[in-house]
This record gives structure tokens, sequence and C-alpha cells, in this order.
């Protein structure tokens, strides 16, 4: 007999939240039955085997805020002490699902059974209201509860720990400047487990002993980490490493890492503090002091001062995992390259016509390049996981760095401005039969001009933001 | 630099060179670090080791003693062994020195146990520009960390 669960999200990063669960479940090898599942609301209702497998879930989700096994939904308040006190009576073993509004499943009236094993008057219990979209004084929440009395719950109220933990939750909608009067949607069940969130202040930047002014925030590794299903023992890549920030998650998760940058500088953190108000950087500063900080020292592997276009591997090596954020280009003309005057005769080398071959290389042809390399360097069945900028209104799917080897299962958006984003493209290995595919020079070139755009239209955007508040 | 890493490099970025494998080792200071053993993960990465460049990588640095020469796959149960590994394989770094590319005697340095496999002057001041570029992708797609 299958379980029914209510999944409660955090409400951002939308885009992410089926890949990042596909990804889970593929890893974890668990079946889903999706009963309601909306790209805009905060909470989807699915069915699972078991309750271990929505504990082994919630171990990974960053994106999960809690589950509960779901007792009861509804669309109006009385209807869902109604549906709870149907579900008392029902002993039929199943789920009842009726539809009100005849739009959708919007009411579920569990088994008795999951009542009767919480009666056990041993057992203290809480019962917790969440008000999306709406606030309520304790006094009114305490009301809420007050009204759930007749539940079959015999065991003590303790505030503090309980065995047992009850959420009631009312859902006023996503808009928090239309907020109705009535909730949109109510639930009541039985809480579960917490998904990850606390993992990301754990893991936040705010308190890291390195970070460079490229750092990943913590949220997006851990997703990142997720999407490339990294599990105890991998072995994972991240070839253009900065400061490290994709490893970190990586080897939370028990991958062992490696990384590579050209940035000399940045691996030897040398280079300008990033955090605000700190002049000079610390002496233990590196990827490595970061591992140690966060007691997983054991799995950081190694980094090495290297030019991705160019091979550094042994042809054989294998990796489990490669997550990376490539550069996207580079300030073109002096000016705005923003590089001090004795570094002109750099700038100059640099203009298109005496771009030396390599550098060229190196930034135009940098997905194909990378794409190329993990068809080589991964395990078939495993992920190669980067993020890709793009114009908005520029995307089309089709125009997605490709290759045959690999298989791309999600390119979720993360919004940056009205005009710009970036997308987190995950690929998977799914053959080892085309090595190395020449490369479509066309294809990169275009890319590579997207991106070059998308910056400009960045930039100028941010400028005149700045313009805009330094005339305030 | 730890011995898996060396095991896994070659200098095949050089022009001309074929294979760039194994490359030779001159370490003139080398660190012990203890780390958590997960035998499980030795296991799982001995078939990726070329065990006789390990060997001889381990050997030249003065950290062969009780690593066998060759591996048996019966040696997997067997916990002094593993343990052996990880400690060759993973707590012991070559923390300053150098590697030598075999077919072309060009070295690479390691300082403060990272290598540096770049090739030239000019390629290390390209590595200059990119912190523009970085400064760059700080202010378009992660203007956060500035404020922390
Ligand atoms: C967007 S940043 C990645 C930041 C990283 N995720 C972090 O945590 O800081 C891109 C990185 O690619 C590096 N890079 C640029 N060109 C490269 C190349 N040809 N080979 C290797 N690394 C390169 C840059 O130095 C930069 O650190």
């Amino acid at each position: 007999m299958s379980r029914r669960y209510l999944l409660w999200f955090a409400q951002e990063y939308l885009d992410f939240r089926l890949a990042e669960m596909q990804s889970i479940l593929s890893m974890l090898k668990i079946e889903i039955k999706y009963v309601e599942k909306s790209y805009n609301k905060p909470y989807w209702i699915v069915e699972l085997p078991s309750e271990s497998c929505i504990k082994k879930i919630a171990s990974r989700s960053v994106l999960i805020k809690s589950c509960i096994e779901l007792w009861s939904s509804a669309n109006t308040e009385e209807r869902l002490h109604e549906n709870l006190k149907s579900a008392m009576k029902n002993d039929s073993g199943k789920w009842i699902v009726e539809s009100v509004t005849g739009e959708s499943n919007d009411n579920h009236i569990c088994h008795s059974s999951l009542l009767t094993v919480c009666s056990d008057p041993s057992k203290s219990f809480k019962i917790e209201v969440e008000t999306f979209c709406k606030h309520f004084s304790m006094k009114e929440k305490v009301e809420k509860i007050e009204l759930f009395s007749y539940l079959p719950l015999e065991g003590p109220v303790k505030l503090n720990n309980p065995d047992m933990k009850f959420s009631y939750i009312e859902f006023y909608g996503v808009d928090p400047n239309n907020v109705p009067k009535q909730p949109e949607q109510l639930f009541f069940g039985r809480w579960i487990v917490d998904g990850q969130r606390d993992l990301i202040q754990a893991l936040s930047l705010k308190k890291r002993n390195f970070i460079g002014n490229t750092s990943m925030d913590a949220q997006l590794s851990i997703l990142m980490a997720n999407q490339a299903q990294v599990t105890m023992g991998d072995i994972v890549l991240d070839p253009f490493v900065g400061s490290g920030s994709l490893l970190v998650a990586a080897a939370h998760f028990g991958g062992y890492v490696w990384g590579s940058d050209i940035d000399f500088m940045m691996l030897h953190a040398r280079t300008r503090p990033t955090r605000v108000g700190q002049k000079v950087r610390q002496k233990e500063e590196s990827i490595k002091a970061n591992m140690k900080q966060y007691g997983i020292e054991s799995h950081y592997l190694d980094v090495l001062v290297s030019d991705f276009s160019l091979p550094l591997w042994r042809n054989d090596l294998k990796f489990d995992a490669i997550i990376t954020d490539p550069p996207y280009g580079v300030r073109e003309p002096t000016e705005k390259i923003g590089i001090e005057k004795e570094n002109y005769t750099l700038a100059e080398d640099y203009l298109p016509n005496h771009v030396p071959s390599k550098v060229e290389y190196g930034l135009s042809h940098i997905y194909s390049d990378l794409l190329n390399f993990a068809a080589t360097h991964l395990h078939i069945g495993r992920r190669l996981v980067c993020w890709y900028p793009l114009v908005r209104s520029e995307f089309e799917a089709s125009q997605l760095p490709s290759h045959p080897c690999l298989r791309l299962l999600a390119s979720s958006e993360q919004v940056l401005s009205r005009l710009v984003s970036r997308r987190l493209l995950t690929f998977e290995k799914i053959s080892d039969a085309v090595p190395d595919v020449p490369l479509d020079p066309n294809a990169a070139h275009h890319n590579f001009r997207r991106a070059k755009k998308a910056e400009e239209i960045a930039i100028n955007n941010i400028r005149r933001a700045q313009k805009v508040s330094n005339l305030k | 630099m730890k011995l898996i890493t060396h095991n896994m490099l070659t200098s095949k970025c050089l022009k001309g060179v074929v294979t760039g494998y194994p490359l030779a080792i001159s370490a003139t200071n080398i660190k012990v670090t203890e780390v958590d053993f997960n035998p499980d993960f030795i296991v799982r990465i001995i078939p990726k080791i070329d065990w006789e460049v390990f060997w001889k990588a381990a050997d030249s640095i003065g950290h062969s003693d009780g690593l066998p020469q060759t591996v048996e796959s019966k040696l997997h149960d067997n916990n002094d062994f593993l343990k052996k590994v990880h400690r060759v394989l993973l707590e012991v770094e070559i923390d300053e020195g150098h590697l030598t590319c075999p077919e072309s005697g060009r070295q690479f340095p390691i300082t403060k146990g990272i290598p540096n496999m770049l090739l030239t002057e000019a390629e290390n001041k390209f590595a200059m520009l990119l912190k523009s570029a970085n400064d760059l992708y700080h202010e378009v797609f992660a203007p956060m960390p500035r404020q922390i």
C-alpha cells in the first residue's frame, strides 16, 4: 500500500524543483506517483512506497522544506474538518479523493489506520499551524488548533520535542498583493521530516573561510550536487573551480573532489579579499581550509593550476560527476576590461586581431570542450552539471550545447534580470561510442556571442541602475 | 599534491608530448596529514590506479615501505593493506617541489601543495586577465558575496 505525502517547498527556484526531485528519485531508485504537482504553488501531493522513501528524499532535497503524511485536505475550513472526521470512519484502507470544484482532486480523505496508530496514550504530540501568504497572531493560531479537539490523539500535548508533530496548513495563494479572505486550500497531516534548508545556513558563504568574487551560494551549490547525483565515494571534478564553492556541496554529500583553474592567484587565495571590510587575506585561506572548516577534509583530493583547453588527465580516467560554472567571457576593449594602466600591453594582445589562438580557443569553445571532455571522462550513466548564460528573449532549447554522447536531462532557468538569465544544464552520459566529436565552430561561436551579448546587456543595466542610485 | 593526483596527471598539454606520463616527482617538502580512512573508497579507487606508477612514485619520495609492488584483489579484504594504501595515496602530500615531463624534461612547480601546469609566462599573464573576467562575473551573475 503506497502512502500519500504533502511535500512543502521553499517558494523559490521553482524551475529547479522537478529537476531536483527527478535527480534525487533516480539516484535513490525510488518510484513516485504525482497526485498533484503544480509549478507555482509551494506544495505537491505525491505517493511513495514507504515512509523511509520520503526520509531519504528529504535527506537530499534542498528545495523541500518539510514532508507531511497527508491526512486530509480541502478547499474550505469546514470541509477540512468534515474530511478529517470522515477519515476517522474510513476503514476501507484506501484514500477517498473527491472533487468539489470539478477542476482538481482537491479533497483528500485518508483511511482511519493512519489516525489510529497515533492514538497511543503514551505518545506526546503537538499541532503546528502554518499559514502561507497571510499572518496570524499566536492567539488566533491557538484558536485554530483547538478546533481539532475531536481527533483521537490520546497522548499528552508537549511543545518541546513531542513524539509526534502534526501540521495544519492554510494556503492563501501565492500572490502577496492579492490575498483572499479565506484560504484557497487547507491541509492536515503528520509531520515526517524536514528537507535540507538548514544546510544552506550551515554551508553559507557568510561564514566560509575562503570565498572569491565568483563563489556560488550554498543553495545553488547543493542543487548542483543533487543534479549531479553525488553520493558517498564518488569522484567529482570541477574544471573551473575558482574558490571551490561547488566542491563544498559535492564533498558534503560524500564526493571526493578535484578541481582545476587557470587562475593561480585564486587557487593560492592571493586575489583581493571579497568580503566587505576585509583588507588582507587570512594566512590559511584556501579551498582545502574550507573543507577542513566543514569537517570534510578527507574528501579533498587536490586542486591544480591548469588551462582547461589543454589536456591534463590520463585518457582513461573516469569521473562520477563533473560540476562546474564555466567562465563566459572577458571584457574586451581596454576600458571595459578595467585593467590598470600598466597592463595596457596585455590588453592589446587581446584585441580581436591579435588574440592568441589558445586564448580564443579557451573562451569561445568552452562549452564544446566541456561536453567533449565529459563524453570522454564520465562514467556511463553519470552526469555533467554546468551553468549556461543566456539572453532570455533569444532562448531556444535547440540552441543549447549538445553532444551525441550526452543527453540533456534538465535546463532550469535562474532569472537574473529582465533580460538575462542563466540555466543549469544537466547532462547524462549515455554512450561511449563517440569519444570525441569535431567542434562545430559555428555553434560554439554562436553561444559565445550570445553570452557576450548577455553580459553586455547585463552590464549596461547594472551601470544604469548604479547611475540612478548615485543620483538619488 | 597527493599521490592519487600524481597517478592521474599527464603533461600532454605540452606541444609534441604524446603520453606525458608518468611525471617524475622532485620533492623539497613533504607533509603527512591524517585524514579519515574510508576503506570502501580505497577499494573503489584501486582499479583506477596505475599501480606500478603509484609504487614507483611512493618509492621515489621514500614512502613505499610496506606497500606491495603488485596488487591482487584478495588484498581488498585486508584492512592493513587498505590503510597503507590510504596513507600513501591520500595522506602523503608533496608540499613544495616540482614535476618533470618524462618526454620533454619540462618542469612544473608545486607550491603550497598546488601543482602549476600552466605553460608559459604569457599564459600566466592570461590568468591575470581572468581576474577582470571574474570581477565581471561577480557583477552580473553573483552580486551577492560582496555584501558579505
Ligand atoms: C565562474 S568562475 C567559477 C567560480 C567557482 N564556481 C567558484 O566557486 O569560485 C569561472 C572560473 O573559470 C576559470 N577559468 C577561466 N578560463 C579558464 C581556463 N581556460 N581553464 C581553466 N579555468 C579557467 C576562472 O579563473 C574562474 O575561476
